[in-house]
C-alpha cells in the first residue's frame, strides 16, 4: 500500500545510518527506495493492496546494496522503461523519471524482470570515504 | 511524516506551501486539493513554496508538471521558491527549470507575478 512508501525509505535510512552516510547520500538512498517501491506498487501490482514487496539491505564497510522485489506483472521492455520521461501510465501523471533517478543516485542499477512473474531491482552505492579519513 | 498542504490566494495567484514529504502517496492528496481549488476559483498563476518540503521523489515531479500544464492552459505560469538542494537536484535532473521560474523567496515570486 502506498502508505508504506514512507516506512520503506525511513527503515532503509535507519539501517544504513550505521555506515554514517552524509546527508546527500542518505537522501539519495531514501529517494531510490521510494522510486523502486512506488514502481512496484503502481506498475507491478497496479495499486492492489494485497501485493507484497520485499526489501533487502546489505551493508559492508562503505557499500550499500539494496534489493527491491515484487511478484507483480513484470516489465515487458526494460530498456524502454528505463528511458528518461517514458511512462506507461501518463494518465496518472507519472513523470517517467524513476529509473533515471535510480541510475543517477546509485553506482549500479540492475533490473531483472519477467512478465507475470515479477521484478527485482538491485541497487548498489559506495559511500564516500572522506569522513573516516578526516577523523 | 506525511504532507501538509497550505493554500492561499493572493490576487490571481495561488500560493501552494508544502510541508513534509511529497511521494506517490501524498501526491494524490496534493493533486486533489489543488485541482479542487483551481476549479472553484479564478487562478492565473501558481507559486510553489517548497521551504518546508523535506523529501520529494519523482511522483512530486509528476504532480508539479500536471499543475504546471493546468495553469499554462490559461496562459499562466508557475514560479517555484525556497527550494532545498536535494529537491533542486531532482528538478534539474528532470529538466523542470526549463519551464518553471525559480525565485529565492515567496515575496520575490509574488512580486514577479505582479501581486506583491
Amino acid at each position: 500500500m502506498s502508505e508504506n512508501e514512507a516506512f520503506a525509505r525511513v527503515s532503509v535510512g535507519a539501517f544504513t545510518a550505521q555506515l554514517d552516510p552524509n546527508m546527500d547520500e542518505l537522501t539519495e538512498l531514501k529517494t531510490v527506495v521510494s522510486e523502486a517501491v512506488t514502481n512496484s506498487i503502481i506498475h507491478g501490482y497496479d495499486e492492489n493492496p494485497a501485493g507484497t514487496i520485499t526489501i533487502m539491505v546489505k551493508i559492508d564497510t562503505d557499500m550499500v546494496e539494496l534489493t527491491v522485489k515484487d511478484n507483480g506483472v513484470g516489465i515487458e521492455d526494460i530498456g524502454k522503461a528505463k528511458e528518461p520521461l517514458y511512462t506507461s501510465k501518463p494518465e496518472l501523471e507519472r513523470s517517467g523519471m524513476g529509473f533515471t533517478i535510480m541510475e543517477n543516485f546509485m553506482d549500479e542499477v540492475e533490473v531483472i524482470s519477467k512478465p507475470s512473474t515479477g521484478t527485482t531491482v538491485y541497487l548498489k552505492k559506495r559511500l564516500a570515504k572522506s569522513r573516516s579519513l578526516c577523523n | 511524516m506525511s504532507l501538509s498542504v497550505n493554500l492561499e490566494q493572493v490576487g490571481d495567484v495561488l500560493c501552494i506551501r508544502l510541508r513534509g514529504e511529497l511521494d506517490h502517496h501524498s501526491a494524490r492528496e496534493l493533486r486533489s486539493q489543488v485541482d479542487e481549488y483551481l476549479e472553484a476559483h479564478q487562478i492565473q498563476h501558481i507559486v510553489l513554496n517548497l521551504e518546508e518540503l523535506i523529501f520529494m521523489d519523482s511522483s512530486g515531479i509528476g504532480v508539479i508538471l500536471g499543475r504546471y500544464k493546468q495553469v499554462r492552459r490559461n496562459g499562466g505560469e508557475m514560479v517555484v521558491c525556497s527550494i532545498s538542494t536535494p529537491v533542486k537536484r531532482l528538478f534539474e535532473l528532470s529538466g523542470l527549470f526549463k519551464i518553471l521560474r525559480l525565485e529565492n523567496r515567496e515575496t520575490d515570486a509574488l512580486r514577479k507575478l505582479g501581486v506583491a
